[in-house]
């Protein structure tokens, strides 16, 4: 058996998810990594959009920021971030947003603003950058990020990126085009969520992973589905080819 | 017509006063960290400084004192970390203490879009279910006369002085964009007063034969300086490399303020201007940054 870190399996399993041809707003580290094993495997037409204007990127090494001059270079089109925002985005054309942040509750709600209070907080986080407007657009979103008590906590101290809100989900009220989130990719397991409460459901653990130790990293009694599933293990190939685009591992710790 | 070229010096002296309201834009690619640098040496104070990310840039000018108020939409060191200058000022005051008006990347673009447009604001949909829309006052709801529809709106942003960092300009600042463009265009429009930093001078005829990339007309600009390598650490599509070692560098630089301030005594106060920092880089780092060859195939703009 190929030895793999929770990143890789984190990567090979949101890879999954892209369809050929499909239109996904791609965020830095795992995310671009997750897109681009995507594009050399099962989805070689997935166009890959990133907020800084860069449409269609092919990038030949591995970018730090999504500014990153590799993704310009033999991308289908470079458009202002005016466009970007208004006619890709709001425009409709966007098929999956993928999102991280520092802590997400069982909405799918996600806070990468601040921990603590607004006007003095404990923790001063990025803020949304384009990540709220992604989460009310995308026609899906897929969350991904490390899971433990702190970032899946009862209750975030800031919504930047709208998921169902709460159980009766405001996403009508507001009138927000996309559908929310779809898919919850954390280091333990998967999580998709309820067409009735819209809570987060627990539908597939990782392999070698207790259910007892996912739910002892998550503040709330996570409902788990009937017919949940092991994850399946990245394969040679994906592992081959993530380790091509991350050689120095600098997404993968 | 007048000749706009003036040294980073001169520009900053006279376009960039105590108290006006800055925005240094490009999006990652072509942000002026020189004229960033100029600012701290004339120490240039209570600054309302703007832009989608403030990114290394504004932190130094934070660290440095300059600024009274940033307004931006993403405030972290990009595949980094945070930005440690902005944190102390948020967090500790230090060295003084710093506002913050927050919204999204969405609604920094309309801002600059309502700028330019000189509409009082613009309307998009966005906020909605977010904290920000509570926290930040100036961003408010307005209903549409035709659908009814409830929409988020955000007053435009019209700053005194715009700086763009251009690949190639002529001398009368008609300067041509090409890789990300960020919201470049939208902020020069906005602005009152707008430097262009080129890395290049060319003459008009360059510029008129491929009119498609002039980004920004001289007729909005007010003052040209040619300075080659002036976005360093962020690049110049075609010119060189992002310096992405110096943004990991930059998470140790500035993690303590004792390292932030002799990175700033040394690297910006301790040189005369951005000649001085290349010659201190060396050939050999700037060599290492140079951007490989890859021509776009012409265009015919006859008829």
């Amino acid at each position: 058996m190929e030895s793999y870190s929770s990143s890789e399996i984190m990567v090979a399993r949101a890879a999954r998810e892209l369809k050929d041809g499909e239109v996904v707003f791609v965020g830095i580290g795992l995310p671009n990594l997750a897109c681009n094993l995507a594009r050399n495997l099962q989805a070689p037409n997935l166009i890959l959009i990133y907020e800084s204007g860069a449409v269609g990127a092919v990038p030949s090494r591995l970018p730090l920021s999504i500014g990153d001059p590799c993704l310009v270079t033999d991308s289908i089109s470079v458009c202002s971030m005016v466009e970007v925002f208004n006619y890709y985005l709001q425009g409709g054309l966007i098929d999956v947003g993928f999102l991280g942040g520092a802590q997400v509750d069982r909405f799918g709600n996600i806070n990468s603003t601040v921990i603590g209070d607004y006007q003095n907080p404990k923790v001063r986080l990025p803020g949304s950058g384009g990540a709220c407007e992604i989460s009310i657009h995308a026609k899906k979103i897929i969350i991904i990020l490390k899971q433990n008590k702190k970032t899946f906590p009862k209750k975030i101290d800031f919504i930047t990126s709208p998921g169902f809100i709460n159980e009766i989900n405001q996403r009508n009220k507001y009138n927000m085009p996309g559908r929310g989130p779809y898919l919850v990719i954390t280091d333990f397991g998967v999580y998709r969520f309820s067409d009735t409460n819209y809570e987060m459901i627990l539908t597939e653990i990782h392999p070698y992973i207790s259910l007892q130790d996912l739910k002892n990293n998550i503040s709330w009694n996570i409902k788990i589905s009937s017919e949940l599933k092991t994850t399946l293990l990245p394969s040679k190939e994906e592992l081959r080819i993530i380790h091509q685009l991350d050689p120095e591992r600098i997404h993968l710790p | 017509m007048k000749n706009k070229i003036m040294t980073m010096k001169e520009a900053v002296k006279h376009q960039v006063k105590d108290g006006d309201t800055i925005v240094i834009e490009g999006f990652t690619h072509l942000i002026c960290f020189a004229a960033g640098h100029e600012i701290i040496r004339q120490k240039k104070k209570d600054l309302v400084a703007c832009r989608l990310t403030p990114d290394l840039i504004y932190d130094q000018l934070i660290a440095s004192g300059c600024v009274r108020k940033v307004v931006f939409s993403w405030a972290g060191n990009p595949g980094v970390g945070p930005l440690y200058g902005l944190r102390r000022a948020v967090e500790n005051g230090y060295p003084r203490k710093v506002e913050i008006e927050e919204y999204t990347h969405f609604g920094m673009v309309a801002r600059f879009i309502a700028g330019a447009s000189k509409l009082p604001f613009m309307h998009l949909r966005t906020f909605s279910g977010s904290t920000l829309f509570q926290k930040n006052k100036n961003i408010k709801s307005v209903k549409c006369p035709y659908t009814g529809e409830i929409l988020a709106a955000v007053p435009a942003l019209n700053p005194d002085v715009a700086i763009i960092h251009v690949q190639r300009t002529d001398s009368l600042g008609n300067a041509q964009i090409w890789g990300l463009m960020g919201v470049q265009r939208e902020a020069a429009f906005a602005s009152q007063r707008v430097i262009i930093v080129a890395e290049e001078l060319v003459n008009k005829e360059v510029i008129r034969s491929d009119p498609n990339r002039t980004l920004i007309p001289g007729m909005i600009v007010d003052g040209v300086v040619i300075e080659p390598f002036a976005a360093h650490p962020s690049y110049a599509q075609g010119y060189y490399d992002r310096d992405n070692q110096f943004y990991v560098d930059w998470y140790n630089i500035s993690k303590s303020k004792e390292s932030m301030e002799r990175y700033i005594s040394d690297w910006i106060i301790g040189v005369s201007g951005r000649k001085e920092y290349t010659e201190k880089l060396g050939k050999e780092y700037i060599e290492k940054l140079k951007a490989k060859e890859q021509l776009s195939a012409p265009v015919n703009y006859g008829y």
